[in-house]
Formats: C-alpha cells, sequence, structure tokens
C-alpha cells in the first residue's frame, strides 16, 4: 500500500557512491545545497543538473526509481511555482480575474522550480545511497566537536537513528493493521470527511498501542545490555577515511569552487 | 460457492532491485465446506496466498474466480467478496481498538451496514461460538490473555458470518495449552457452522488431526495438494523444505525403512499402535 513512497528510502545496490564515507556524502550535500543558492544563472544551473546527472549515474538507482519519489513532492513544487508565478509585484504581463502574473515572478517561479528539483533530488541521492545507520553515525562524527560546549551529540545521533529505524516499521505495521481493518469491512477510501476521519480510529489506535509497546521493548533491550549513554562506547564500523574519499572531497571542492566562479562571472 | 485460483503469481517491489516473487503460478481449486490446512516454511508466501484470495492483494499475474467471476473485474463487488471471505490475520489481537469486546466484534458487522441491534446480536453469537466467558463482554479488549485477546479478534470476523473463514497461523505465540484450545475451537466451529475453513501453519502436527486435505507451499509455489496421509507419505521431501511430517508418521516410516511392513498411512497414536500391533509376529522374528 506503501509502494509509492520511495523519495529518500534506502536504495540497495553496489556503486561508488554507496561505498563513500556517510561523512563524506552529508557534507556533500550540504555543499551542494549551498552551491546552488551560489549560482544564479542558466550556465550555473546547468553545471549543477550535470554534476547531479552524473551522481545519479554514479549511484546506480535506475533513474525511474528516483522520478518515482519525485511525484510524491510534485503538488508541493506546483504550488510554490504558482505562488511565486501570480504573487511577485513587477511589470504585467498576463492576467485572468484576479491573477496578474509578472516578468519577475515568472522569473523567479523559474528559478525556483530548478532549485527546489536539484535541491529534492540532491538530497534524495544521499538517502537513497546511504542508510540511516550510516547517515547518523555520519552525523555524530560530524557534530562531535560540539560535545565540548556540552550538546549531547550521541543522544541526539542515537535517538535521530531509532525514529528513522521506526519509520519503515510502523509503515510496515500501518499497513498490516489497514489490511486487517479492511478485511473487517472497513472502507479507508471514503470521500466523506467524517467517515474518513471516524475511519482513522480504528487504525490510530492500534498503531500508537504498538509503537508504544515496541518503544517499551526497545528500552527493555538497551536497558538489559546495560545501555547507559555514549560515555566510552566504541563503533562496531568505525567510520575511517579511505583515499576514494580524500578524492571525493577533491572534487567537491573543485565543483563548489566552479559554482563560485560561476557567480563571479555571470 | 466456490473459489477457483487460475495460474497466480505475486511480486512485491515490483521493479525494484529488491523484488520478490512472493507466489509463483499457484493454481488450485477451493470448494465448498472443506478444511484445508495450508502449510509451509516462513516466507514460503502462504500469507501472500491467502491476502490474495479477498482481494486485499491484488495479483500481478493470473486470475481469480469467485463463483465464477473475476475478483479483479470492474463489476465486482468487493467488499461483498471480503465479508463472504473472512481473513483473520497472523496475531489479530493488534487489530482490537475498542473500549469493550463486544462494540469491538461489532464493528466489522456495522462495516457490512447492519444496524446497531443487528450487529449485536450476530456479535453475541460470534463470542459464543469462540467460547469467549461472559463476563468478558464489556471489559476492554486490552485487558484480556493473550489467548482470550486472539478469540476476540477471531469473533470479530467471524461475527460477519463469512462463508469461508482463513486464518493465518492462529497459534503463532500461543503455549502449548492456548494452541490447542484455539485449534479445538477451529474444530469445533468447522463441525458447527459448516463453513470452508482454512488453517495456516507451518506445523505439521497442528493440522493433520483435523483437517481433509492439505496444500503445502515452498517458494512461492504449490508443491503438494492432496489428502493429509498421501501429503506425509513424502515425508523426506518435506524435510527439504523445512517441514515436518506428524511424529507418529516418523516412527512408521523408520519401522518401515528398517523391514517392518507396516502401513505409514496414519496420523494419530492410537491407530499407529494398532498397526504396530497388528504387526506384533514380524516383532519377534
Ligand atoms: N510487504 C512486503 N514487502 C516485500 N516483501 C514481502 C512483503 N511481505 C512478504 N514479503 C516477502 O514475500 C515472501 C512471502 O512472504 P509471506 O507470504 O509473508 O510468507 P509466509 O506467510 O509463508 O511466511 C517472503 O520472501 C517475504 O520476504
Ligand atoms: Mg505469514
Amino acid at each position: 500500500m506503501f509502494d509509492s513512497i520511495t523519495l529518500g528510502q534506502y536504495y540497495q545496490t553496489d556503486s561508488v557512491l554507496h561505498r563513500l564515507d556517510p561523512r563524506v556524502k552529508l557534507v556533500g550535500t550540504f555543499a551542494y545545497l549551498i552551491s546552488l543558492f551560489v549560482v544564479d544563472s542558466l550556465p550555473g544551473y546547468l553545471l549543477a543538473a550535470l554534476f547531479l546527472a552524473v551522481m545519479i549515474k554514479l549511484s546506480n538507482v535506475p533513474f525511474r526509481y528516483i522520478v518515482r519519489g519525485m511525484k510524491t513532492i510534485l503538488f508541493l513544487l506546483i504550488i510554490t511555482v504558482c505562488f511565486n508565478l501570480f504573487l511577485t509585484p513587477g511589470e504585467v504581463i498576463w492576467e485572468f480575474w484576479i491573477f496578474k502574473m509578472t516578468r519577475e515572478g515568472l522569473n523567479f517561479a523559474i528559478k525556483m522550480a530548478i532549485r527546489l528539483s536539484l535541491l529534492i533530488l540532491g538530497s534524495s541521492i544521499m538517502t537513497l545511497t546511504t542508510t540511516p545507520t550510516q547517515l547518523t553515525d555520519a552525523l555524530e562524527s560530524l557534530m562531535r566537536p560540539l560535545k565540548k560546549v556540552r550538546v549531547p551529540v550521541h543522544e541526539i545521533a542515537m535517538m535521530m537513528s531509532i525514529a528513522l529505524r521506526f519509520i519503515p516499521i510502523l509503515m510496515e505495521e500501518t499497513d498490516k493493521i489497514m489490511k486487517a481493518q479492511i478485511a473487517r469491512g472497513a472502507d479507508f477510501e471514503s470521500r466523506n470527511l467524517i467517515k474518513k476521519i471516524k475511519s482513522m480510529v480504528p487504525l490510530l489506535v492500534p498503531l500508537f498501542i504498538s509503537a508504544f509497546r515496541r518503544a517499551n521493548d526497545l528500552a527493555m533491550a538497551m536497558e538489559a545490555r546495560c545501555y547507559r549513554g555514549g560515555e566510552g562506547r566504541t563503533k562496531m564500523k568505525p567510520l575511517v577515511y579511505s583515499s576514494k574519499d580524500r578524492v571525493a572531497y577533491l572534487i567537491l571542492l573543485l565543483f563548489f569552487a566552479a559554482c563560485i566562479a560561476m557567480r563571479i562571472l555571470f | 460457492m466456490a473459489i477457483k485460483v487460475d495460474d497466480i503469481s505475486y511480486l512485491y517491489e515490483r521493479d525494484t532491485a529488491m523484488q520478490v516473487r512472493a507466489l509463483d503460478h499457484v493454481s488450485v481449486e477451493i470448494p465448498d465446506n472443506q478444511f484445508i490446512g495450508l502449510i509451509g516454511h516462513t516466507g514460503s508466501g502462504k500469507s501472500t496466498f491467502v491476502q490474495t484470495l479477498n482481494g486485499l492483494l491484488k495479483v500481478t499475474e493470473g486470475h481469480i474466480y469467485y463463483n465464477g467471476e473475476d475478483i479483479d473485474g470492474e463489476k465486482f463487488d468487493k467488499k461483498k467478496l471480503r465479508s463472504d471471505v473472512g481473513l483473520v490475520f497472523q496475531y489479530p489481537e493488534h487489530q482490537l481498538f475498542e473500549v469493550d469486546v463486544l462494540s469491538d466484534v461489532c464493528y466489522g458487522p456495522k462495516n457490512l451496514g447492519m444496524s446497531d441491534e443487528e450487529a449485536k446480536k450476530v456479535a453475541l453469537e460470534a463470542l459464543e461460538s469462540v467460547k469467549m466467558p461472559k463476563a468478558l463482554y464489556k471489559s476492554s479488549p486490552f485487558d484480556l490473555s493473550g489467548g482470550q485477546k486472539r478469540r476476540a479478534a477471531i469473533a470479530g470476523v467471524l461475527a460477519m458470518k463469512p462463508r469461508m473463514l482463513i486464518l493465518d497461523e492462529p497459534t503463532a505465540g500461543l503455549d502449548p495449552r492456548g494452541r490447542d484450545e484455539i485449534l479445538g475451537l477451529i474444530a469445533e466451529m468447522k463441525r458447527a457452522l459448516n463453513m470452508t475453513i482454512i488453517l495456516v501453519s507451518h506445523s505439521m502436527d497442528d493440522v493433520a488431526r483435523y483437517v481433509d486435505r492439505i496444500m503445502v507451499m515452498g517458494g512461492g509455489k504449490l508443491l503438494y495438494d492432496d489428502e493429509p496421509v498421501k501429503v506425509f507419505r513424502h515425508v523426506r521431501e518435506l524435510e527439504e523444505l523445512g517441514l515436518s511430517a506428524p511424529q507418529v508418521t516418523y516412527i512408521m516410516t523408520l519401522l518401515k525403512e528398517r523391514g517392518l511392513d507396516v502401513n505409514t498411512d496414519v496420523l494419530n497414536v492410537k491407530d499407529a499402535a494398532a498397526e504396530i500391533l497388528a504387526h506384533r509376529r514380524e516383532l519377534h522374528v
């Protein structure tokens, strides 16, 4: 039932990107997001799109799969574009009833659409090639300096990884309970709003109960294995940079420099 | 009422690297009033198969006909199918949600459009069929014991008056006593209510005593489909599938392999004992 939600879900396969240190991917994604706001011209966007295309190619994730995930947020994209299109003040080029499309709005909307699409694609490349565990490991490692100012880095990372780990579990659970209630004649597709809300009760009550039960079990299991925070904890798979990670950092640096150059040139 | 399954396949995560062929060209016919055991190792596709039977999962290839009508046809009434083919999921107690047991059992009948009184009437009948103690009708479903919760959940499906009842591993997670109680209950329901029952299990010992017919699944395929005694003749092949025959079958098969000419087609200890005693003479040789 949740087959359509592929946005940002880890895609299991083997590729250079999958094997890269997650810290590189995290830093890289941030750099890419910033670069999207650094470049501000058509050639700049072309460069960013080209970079992304190469990354998609390298990731070995079928393009069709990535695009299918995009569908979920198409709606958001359209709304944003419409808002920019009609609500930016400036020279009016097209008018209908109360809607005024302006030249500035058009420019801005196109830019916004390109930016948003690249932004979403760019960050989903990271989550498609990195498991949630690797991601939180990377985050913990990158945030380590913050420990000095008493930020509970380990706890934050642990909470994040548990939350991420539970998303597919809860999704599966929702699917199961939904099916069980449909088998008892439930109708989750009703158009009637009140009916729709009412039909959620038989889904949400068991879901919450099961979430609490799982949380309880997990807490118990962690305590039984003497978990008591990050103090002195070691990792089974410590993150170590290899030569290909250094090459990746270099490529990122070059890309970022190119983006800044673009900004200055165009 | 009969279901005809015609060459169906089901794929999970279609068109991705994780694609799984959970059902692989399964064909079978399910007539009225039969008690069927569906056996297979974990992951063999049992749950997937039973979910296709009442239209919860849409088959990827092939067709399912209910009384001659294709269930994926445009005009087919799926809601009717779901009330006719009751499906009790694995761990059904996880679907309970109402404030008390009786209201929870009323949920299904009400969804079918019954009035409050009608729903209550069928719910009471269903609770009686599953032998729920009357004192518990008004208690919260979450306060019941594991076995009682499961019975409440089974009653919830039974109250929809299905003509065919499918139970997906109804004994999972119960202690031996709870298991025997549930199985005894199902056998009794079969006798009293005269419906088709499909009992899904991964344990032969669970079903051997009760059912008329056994279907064995492995790797998404239907491997055997026959009377229990005939299926148990394939003891060695069943073992390779990670299944086992009932314990008496083992004793009889071993005796036969050691040269005692007994009939291995027995299903319970009593018959086995009689069969061995009948060959007492040979034993002394
Ligand atoms: N929701 C799902 N998504 C992906 N694969 C699944 C899903 N449910 C089951 N499978 C896979 O389908 C196969 C059959 O599963 P299932 O029908 O649950 O078997 P059984 O009930 O016999 O244990 C297994 O390989 C399982 O991993
Ligand atoms: Mg199963």
